[in-house]
C-alpha cells in the first residue's frame, strides 16, 4: 500500500497529504476544540454563554445584551418606556422598527450623505416633540443609530431628557424615575474603558416592577 | 473623568499589556520553530497526514505543499458550504448559493475573511464551526510559517532547504494558536460572549412585542478570528454586535488579541536570526506608524466638525454605527488596529467614519499591512520592505545592500519588486473595472466621493487580505462574489510564492562579514529610512485614488 502511494508522481501525493491534513485539523480545530469550550461556557458561564437572558415574572422577555423597541401596535414610542437608540437592524418590513436581531448591522450611511443628514433632523424633530425638549439638547445617541442595530445601552445624557416624560406617564415623581436611572447607569469599567451607560431593558423592567402603569 | 483622558489610559494599559507579553511570546515562538523535539500529538499527525518530518524542503516544495493545502482547504470549505442544510447543526440554513460559497471559501482560506453574507441569516453553527473557523485557524498558521520560511532564508547559508512546511504548521497550531484560543477564549466567556448551540428562539418582550434571539458556538469562534488577524464576524454586525463583545472590557481584549502575535513575530525573527536588535527595528517602524492611525482616527472622530462629517456636526457627535458603551475612544482604537493588520474585524461602521477618520483606515491597509500586519503576513511583508529599503539605501552611496548579513543581489531585488507590485496591481485594476462597468458600479450605496471610497475601500481591503469593509458597498452579486475572489486568492499566495523564493534564494547566499560600509539595520536612521520607504511607496501607489476619495470628501 505505502509502495504503491509513493509510486504516484509527486503533485498527487501533496494533494493526498493536503487533504488528510484539511481532514485531521479540522478534527482538532473544528470539532474538539469548540466542543470542549462549548462544554466549559456551559458548565462555568452558563448565563453569560446562554446570552444573558432576562426574565421578568419567571418569563424570559429577552436579552440584557440586545436592545429592544417600546412601541405601540401602530408604531409610535411608549411614553411609560426609555426608549432605545435609532436601529437599523430590521428586516425592512413596516412593523419591524429595529433591534432585530436576525439582522444585525449599521445604517452605512456616509459622514456626508444627504439622506443621514436628513435622518437626523427627522429624528431631532420627532425626540423634541416627544420629550419637550430642545433640538440644542438632544445628545447623538439619541438620533444616531448604533453599529449592530442591536446596542443595549443609551448614554446617561440621553436617559436624562427621557426622565420628564417617563414620570409623567407612571404618574410618579422625576425625582422617583431619576434614582432608578442611576441605579442602572454603568461607570466605565476600572474607570477608564469604554462610556458610562444605561441599560434600557433592565431599566424598563424595573420601572414596571416599582411603578406600574 | 473625560473621554479623551480616558481613551488614553485605554491605549496606555493597551501597550503596557502587550509590552508584558513581548519577549515571552516571541521566544517562545522561536523555540517552537527551532527546537528538534516532536510531540508525540504532532507524530501521530504527522502519521496521518503521511508525510516525513524530517524532510527539510527546498523552497519550491515549501510552497508547493503550502499551495496544496490551501487550494484542498478552498474546495473543503466551499463543499461544506454547499452541503449544509444536509449536516448536522443547520439551523434551518439553506445551502450557501455558489458564487457566495466561492468568495466566502477563497475569503476565509485567505485569512481575509471578507464577508458578503450575514452569518445569522446564512451559515449554519457547524459551517461556522468546522468550516469558516478551521480556517480561521489553519490560514493564521499558513500566513507564520511562511515568515519563518523566509526567516530562516536569513539564518541559514549554503543550503536550498527552508524547512518542512506539515512540521511547521502543525506546531505553531498545536503549540501555540490552540493554546492561544483556549486561555484567550474562556477570558471572552467570563466576558459574556454567548458559546451556546441553542436553535434561535423567539421571546415575548417586556412591552409585548416579539423578538428572536441567535446563538451560536461563538466566543470559541471570536477568539481566533481576533488572534489569527481573520475578522469574519459569526454575525452580520461583527464585533459590534454585543453577542461577540458584550462589554468595553472584551472591546479592549480583542483589541489586545488582535494585536500580540503580529508584535511578537519581530521578536521571533530577531532571536532566530541571532540578533534581536534587528527584531527591535522592525518593531519600532510598527509601532510608531501604528500610534499614529490611532492618534489620527482618534483625532477626526473626536474632532467631527474638521472635514466634511457634516451628519456628525447635525447630530452633535459622531456616533453613527458607534456602540454607546465603546464610545468613540473604544471605536478608533479598535479601527486602527484592524485595518493596519489583516484583521478587518470591525466594532463599529466604517463606512459612517468621519472622511479623514475613514480615510486612515484605508490608508492603513494600503500601507500593505504591515505596521504590524497580519499574523506572519505582517513579517514577511516588512521583511521585503527592508530589503526595499537597504537597497535604496544601498542606490545612494553605490554599493551592493546587504540585510543580516545577506546580499540583496538582483535575484533578491526581482523577488521584493514582484511582492510590492502585485497587491496594487491587484487594487487599482479591480477599483478600475468596478468604477468603470455599469453593473458592479450599481453597488454603491452613499453618493459622491464616498461612493468611489467605498469600491476602492472593497478592493484594498481584499487585496491586503483584511476584510473589513464599507460596508454600504452591496457586494453579494455575481461580480464582487466572482472578481473579489480571485482578487484575494491572487493577492495572498503570489507574494507568499514571491516571499518563499526570496527566502531560497538568500538561503543559497554565504553571510558576509559586517564591514565599515555596511547600513546598520538595528539604528534609529534604518528605522526612519524605512517609515519614510513605507509612506513614499504607499503614497505614490495610492495617491492619486485616495484624492478623489476621503480628500475629496474630507476636504469639500
Amino acid at each position: 500500500m505505502r509502495r504503491q502511494v509513493n509510486r504516484l508522481p509527486g503533485y498527487v501525493r501533496q494533494h493526498i497529504a493536503a487533504l488528510r491534513g484539511i481532514v485531521v485539523f479540522t478534527v482538532l480545530t473544528g470539532i474538539i476544540y469548540p466542543l470542549a469550550m462549548l462544554a466549559v461556557a456551559q458548565i462555568a458561564f452558563h448565563d453569560k454563554a446562554n446570552g444573558s437572558l432576562v426574565t421578568y415574572h419567571g418569563r424570559i422577555i429577552g436579552s440584557s445584551l440586545l436592545c429592544q423597541e417600546f412601541r405601540s401596535a401602530n408604531g409610535n414610542p411608549l411614553p411609560q418606556y426609555f426608549q432605545p437608540r435609532p436601529s437599523a437592524a430590521t428586516s425592512g418590513a413596516s412593523n419591524d422598527y429595529g433591534c432585530d436581531p436576525r439582522y444585525s448591522g449599521a445604517s452605512n450611511l456616509g459622514p456626508s450623505n444627504p439622506k443621514l443628514i436628513a435622518e437626523i433632523k427627522k429624528r431631532q424633530r420627532q425626540v423634541s416633540a416627544f420629550d419637550h425638549v430642545p433640538v440644542s439638547k438632544i445628545p447623538p445617541d439619541a438620533v444616531t443609530a448604533s453599529g449592530s442595530g442591536l446596542d443595549p445601552d443609551i448614554s446617561p445624557a440621553n436617559a436624562a431628557i427621557q426622565v420628564d416624560r417617563v414620570a409623567a406617564a407612571r404618574h410618579v415623581s422625576p425625582a422617583q424615575v431619576k434614582a432608578l436611572v442611576r441605579e442602572y447607569t454603568t461607570g466605565r469599567t476600572l474607570g477608564f474603558l469604554g462610556e458610562p451607560v444605561v441599560n434600557v431593558l433592565l431599566l424598563n423592567r424595573a420601572l414596571d416592577e416599582k411603578y406600574p402603569v | 473623568m473625560s473621554s479623551a483622558t480616558a481613551g488614553w489610559l485605554q491605549l496606555g494599559l493597551l501597550v503596557a499589556a502587550l509590552a508584558a507579553c513581548y519577549l515571552p511570546l516571541g521566544n517562545y515562538m522561536a523555540h517552537v520553530f527551532t527546537t528538534d523535539r516532536h510531540w508525540r500529538l504532532e507524530r501521530w499527525i504527522y502519521r496521518l497526514v503521511g508525510i516525513n518530518p524530517g524532510n527539510d524542503q527546498k523552497w519550491g516544495a515549501y510552497a508547493r505543499s503550502m499551495l496544496a493545502f490551501s487550494a484542498i482547504s478552498v474546495l473543503f470549505l466551499y463543499g461544506i458550504e454547499r452541503l449544509q442544510s444536509y449536516l448536522l447543526l443547520s439551523e434551518g440554513m439553506k445551502n450557501v448559493p455558489p458564487a457566495l460559497a466561492w468568495n466566502t471559501a477563497a475569503s476565509f482560506v485567505t485569512n481575509t475573511n471578507w464577508q458578503n453574507y450575514s452569518g445569522e441569516s446564512t451559515m449554519g453553527y457547524l459551517t461556522q464551526m468546522s468550516g469558516l473557523a478551521v480556517q480561521n485557524f489553519m490560514s493564521a498558521a499558513v500566513g507564520i510559517v511562511v515568515a519563518i520560511a523566509l526567516v530562516r532564508g536569513f539564518m541559514r547559508s549554503k543550503t536550498d532547504r527552508l524547512g518542512n512546511f506539515w512540521v511547521d504548521t502543525t506546531r505553531i497550531t498545536i503549540r501555540y494558536l490552540i493554546p492561544l484560543a483556549v486561555i484567550g477564549g474562556i477570558i471572552l466567556m467570563a466576558g459574556g460572549v454567548i458559546d451556546n448551540i441553542a436553535s434561535y428562539h423567539t421571546v415575548t418582550t417586556l412591552s409585548g412585542a416579539h423578538q428572536t434571539i441567535p446563538g451560536g458556538p461563538v466566543a470559541s469562534q471570536e477568539v481566533i478570528k481576533q488572534a489569527g488577524n481573520n475578522g469574519g464576524g459569526f454575525f452580520n454586525a461583527n464585533s459590534a454586535h454585543p453577542f461577540e463583545n458584550p462589554s468595553p472590557f472584551t472591546n479592549w481584549f480583542e483589541i489586545f488579541l488582535i494585536l500580540v502575535t503580529p508584535f511578537a513575530l519581530t521578536r521571533t525573527f530577531g532571536k532566530m536570526v541571532k540578533d534581536t536588535r534587528q527584531g527591535f527595528a522592525l518593531l519600532a517602524v510598527m509601532v510608531v506608524l501604528w500610534l499614529a492611525a490611532v492618534g489620527g482616527i482618534s483625532f477626526f472622530e473626536s474632532h467631527y466638525s474638521v472635514g466634511g462629517a457634516t451628519a456628525a456636526q447635525v447630530a452633535h457627535g459622531a456616533t453613527e454605527g458607534v456602540e454607546t458603551r465603546f464610545g468613540t475612544a473604544g471605536c478608533s482604537l479598535f479601527a486602527a488596529s484592524t485595518t493596519v493588520t489583516s484583521t478587518g474585524a470591525v466594532n463599529c461602521s466604517h463606512d459612517s467614519l468621519t472622511p479623514f477618520g475613514g480615510g486612515i483606515t484605508l490608508a492603513d491597509m494600503a500601507l500593505g499591512e504591515v505596521v504590524p500586519g497580519g499574523v506572519g503576513a505582517g513579517l514577511y511583508g516588512m521583511l521585503v520592505l527592508a530589503i526595499v529599503t537597504v537597497f535604496v539605501g544601498g542606490l545612494m552611496v553605490g554599493r551592493t545592500p546587504e540585510y543580516i548579513g545577506k546580499k540583496i543581489r538582483p535575484a533578491e531585488m526581482k523577488y521584493a519588486a514582484l511582492y510590492f507590485l502585485t497587491t496594487p496591481a491587484t487594487v487599482l485594476a479591480g477599483t478600475g473595472l468596478s468604477i468603470g462597468l455599469r453593473i458592479p458600479r450599481a453597488s454603491i450605496l452613499n453618493p459622491g466621493p464616498h461612493g468611489l471610497t467605498e469600491i476602492l475601500y472593497a478592493f484594498t481591503s481584499m487585496a491586503n487580505n483584511n476584510g473589513s469593509a464599507f460596508a454600504g458597498l452591496a457586494t453579494n452579486t455575481y461580480w464582487y462574489n466572482t472578481v473579489g475572489g480571485i482578487v484575494m486568492l491572487v493577492a495572498r499566495f503570489a507574494p507568499m510564492i514571491f516571499a518563499l523564493g526570496l527566502g531560497g534564494s538568500l538561503a543559497r547566499q554565504q553571510p558576509v562579514p559586517a564591514s565599515a560600509g555596511t547600513l546598520e539595520t538595528h539604528k534609529p536612521l534604518f528605522v526612519g529610512m524605512l517609515i519614510g520607504v513605507i509612506l513614499v511607496l504607499i503614497g505614490l501607489t495610492y495617491f492619486p485614488a485616495l484624492a478623489l476619495g476621503p480628500f475629496a470628501e474630507g476636504l469639500h
